[in-house]
């Protein structure tokens, strides 16, 4: 086991961030943030912050929608660290691109299937969405969801807080542990809602008598487990990127005729948050490296803490500037605090520790 | 040299030597045979292997006779990588086999009354006089110069220059007549450290480490090693003081609350993690050298340690300590008698080997690149600093 990074996936990262550089840089993240989420069906993804075409060129050129997807049904057959290496470069940039909840958690569920889709996924001619509410976890996964399917087959009911959904092709609904897929519009609604992370908007899922196809068994608490690991790596990166930018900030800000960042109450805080990242960071490899429970949960618990106090901290640390509107940070702090509650709370992670890691509570 | 071939090494030394034998003996014959620290070169108790074969070593050697690491702590993990760096072939061949083995063992005078986190400062006086060094100051904080063979000591050769330029490194013998050890009574009870009287103590040339008026840089490879050594330990998943608190929580299901639960279960995810970068830390520097990183593992260290010992007491609920007797303590051990002890003793992790605050400077500056303060004794010679 090493929790450090392969060749491979360096080299992986430095094609991911390169693209991210010309095609997503902060300026049209806040572009692009700027337009109003309307009511849409399935397939109507115009007005969205989602940008396909960027998530396109990810999938065509660096084939990151198969990463998880075995070769033999038309994927990469990477494993989970070039995943994780993708998602830290997505969160550096909180670029609005389906990976996690399509290339990950989606394609996670369908695996076991070997369904067909996958092809699809996998070359991004499609994009998925987990029916699953991204307030919901491994411990708790129906948290949100109020489903029901009636005895000609058809799905009934509601999910709230679904990423993503507003630009899946399909959505793919768990329920008593069977996977089935909804591809109509008819009978399905999907309403991007106002959302406090801007660049991962969630969206309300009804369905009303809608047609849903049997994919095939699902372990939906696994799938969230599985997201819940690779999400740790998204959260070091918008950490990374915390850091780095108000580091760059104190160097540059001169009050009192030095540079604020000669102040030793704002490097002993930049020390201790570097600490912060640097444990995040082995967190996150710790979780790919062994994708256990309590590997996951140690890294969930940890990294979705960092990454929220780091994105307080170059808030902070940028003082006026920060909480303007024009400046990103904002956009950063919003992912972590909406990460922070994604796929179980860090306090929902340390409670499974308790039995994880032999530390029993009261009697 | 490859891990099969390391196994073959050790295999064939294991033919030829008992461990059931005289166990310095086999500690010598190890040394010997290149197994003692296989990155060092060979003749010096290595093989100038790559680093993270030593563990190879230590797990087909595990059934054998092992080091005295507490006693032997200063020696292993700050004079030996010191000597190394900046020895000479003679100094290597004299001071590193016995060293290693543990028939001598090292202290440390750095710190000195004045010169506590601006050690720079220090005023401990080394004249030369022919071919020998004539040395008068005080150290402080020396923890076992009671046992002490021989010490590393940094002094002041030039106090005409600034303070950084005018320091030499040593080798101090610590029987030579004028050095005076005397104990320091710790919050514990007991003394662990000591002051340290230099009289003119006459020290002969070859005892001087690097080049004079090289002595701080010189210092900074013990610095640097001094940090991994304290902080950069590997430690088992639930072992280090988190196991010591574990094993009580397990053990009194009466004591639990909820609230000590959450902050418990919080206190072992940031050990968790702290081992993790710490395992993570040390494969990145198994080819190379300790660089500031290891700084981040010494901070991290020192307030795990505080809060799970803090929490240990709380936690017991225990009004009573184990001995308050005043005496010498054989060795430095932070995991050792009862959670009262431990407590105390866990105050110290955030001053010795560098203060939190100073590594948090440290790592400000060299990891990130930030600018340093104002400095008003930069190029001011030492004499002339206002004390």
């Amino acid at each position: 086991m090493t929790l450090l990074y392969s060749d491979v996936e360096e080299e992986l990262r430095a094609a991911v961030r390169g693209l991210l550089a010309d095609r997503c840089p902060p300026a049209a993240v806040l572009g692009r943030v700027e337009s109003e989420p309307g009511r849409r069906g399935l397939l109507d993804s115009v007005n969205s912050v989602y940008d396909l075409g960027l998530w396109k060129t990810l999938a065509a050129e660096i084939g990151v929608a198969g990463l998880l997807v075995p070769e033999e049904l038309g994927g990469a057959g990477a494993g989970l660290g070039e995943a994780a290496v993708v998602l830290e470069e997505l969160g550096r940039a909180v670029a609005p691109v389906p990976f996690l909840t399509s290339a990950v958690m989606a394609t996670r569920a369908l695996l076991p299937t070997g369904d067909p889709l996958l092809g699809e996924l996998a070359e991004g001619r499609a994009t998925a969405a987990l029916a699953v509410s991204f307030a919901a976890s491994p411990y708790a996964p129906g948290r949100g969801a109020s489903l029901r399917l009636d005895a000609g087959g058809r799905l009934s009911g509601s999910v709230d807080q679904v990423a993503s959904a507003d630009v899946a092709d399909v959505l793919l609904v768990p329920l008593d542990g069977v996977l089935y897929a909804v591809e109509a519009v008819e009978g399905a609604s999907v309403e991007a809602v106002p959302s406090l992370d801007l660049t991962r908007p969630v969206a309300s899922v009804r369905f009303d008598g809608a047609a849903a196809r049997r994919v095939g068994e699902c372990d939906v608490a696994e799938v969230l487990r599985l997201g819940a690991g690779l999400l740790a790596s998204e959260q070091l990166g918008v950490a990374e990127w915390c850091l780095e930018t108000t580091l760059a900030y104190v160097k540059e800000r001169h009050q009192f005729a030095r540079p604020i960042g000669s102040f030793q109450a704002i490097k002993h805080r930049l020390a201790d948050l570097w600490l912060d990242v640097v444990r995040a960071r082995a967190a996150a490899r710790g979780a790919v490296a062994d994708p256990s429970p309590l590997s996951v949960a140690v890294a969930q618990a940890w990294n979705a803490e960092v990454a929220v106090r780091a994105a307080e901290e170059a808030l902070q640390l940028h003082g006026g500037i920060g909480m303007t509107w024009e400046h990103p940070v904002h956009l950063y702090l919003k992912r972590a605090k909406a990460t922070q509650i994604a796929l179980g709370t860090p306090g929902d992670h340390r409670a499974a520790l308790a039995s994880l890691a032999g530390v029993p509570g009261p009697e | 040299m490859n891990e099969a071939q390391i196994r073959e090494r050790v295999a064939a030394f294991l033919a030829e030597h008992d461990p059931h034998g005289d166990r310095l003996e086999f500690l010598r014959a190890r040394y010997d045979a290149g197994l003692a620290w296989v990155w060092f070169p060979e003749g010096h108790g290595g093989l100038g292997a790559p680093r993270e074969l030593q563990q190879v070593v230590e797990h087909e050697l595990s059934a054998t006779p092992q080091l005295n690491t507490g006693v032997q702590a200063i020696g292993l993990g700050m004079a030996a990588p010191t000597i190394l760096a900046f020895g000479t072939e003679e100094q290597k061949r004299r001071f590193l086999r016995p060293l290693w083995t543990g028939e001598e063992i090292w202290c440390q005078l750095f710190s000195e009354p004045g010169a506590g986190s601006d050690l720079a400062t220090l005023g401990t006086r080394a004249v030369r006089d022919g071919d020998e060094w004539v040395v008068d100051g005080q150290k402080v904080w020396t923890s076992g110069a009671h046992h002490a063979r021989w010490a590393i000591l940094v002094a002041r050769t030039d106090p005409g220059v600034p303070k950084h330029r005018g320091l030499t490194y040593f080798v101090c013998d610590m029987h030579a007549p004028g050095v005076e050890v005397r104990p320091l009574r710790q919050i514990t009870g007991e003394a662990e450290f000591n002051e340290v009287f230099l009289t003119g103590v006459r020290l002969p040339d070859d005892l001087r480490l690097g080049e004079v008026g090289d002595g701080w840089r010189v210092a900074q490879t013990t610095l640097m090693n001094e940090r991994v050594a304290i902080g950069g330990a590997p430690v088992r998943r639930g072992g280090g003081m988190v196991g010591a608190v574990l094993d009580a929580w397990r053990e009194h299901p009466g004591l639990r609350s909820h609230d000590l639960h959450e902050r418990l279960l919080s206190l072992w995810v940031e050990a968790e993690v702290t081992r993790l970068s710490g395992a993570r830390l040390r494969e990145q520097l198994a080819a190379g050298h300790p660089g500031p990183e290891g700084s981040g593992m010494k901070l991290s260290f020192a307030r795990l340690n505080q809060e799970l010992s803090g929490f240990d007491v709380e936690f017991r609920r225990e009004l009573t300590y184990d001995d308050w007797t005043f005496r010498r303590s054989e060795d430095v051990d932070f995991y050792g008698r009862g959670p009262g002890y431990r407590y105390l003793r866990a105050k110290g992790n955030s001053i010795e080997g560098g203060t939190s605050e100073i590594l948090r400077n440290i790592i400000a500056e060299r990891v990130l690149g930030l600018p340093s303060e104002p400095r008003v004794d930069k190029d001011v010679p030492w004499k002339d600093l206002p004390r």
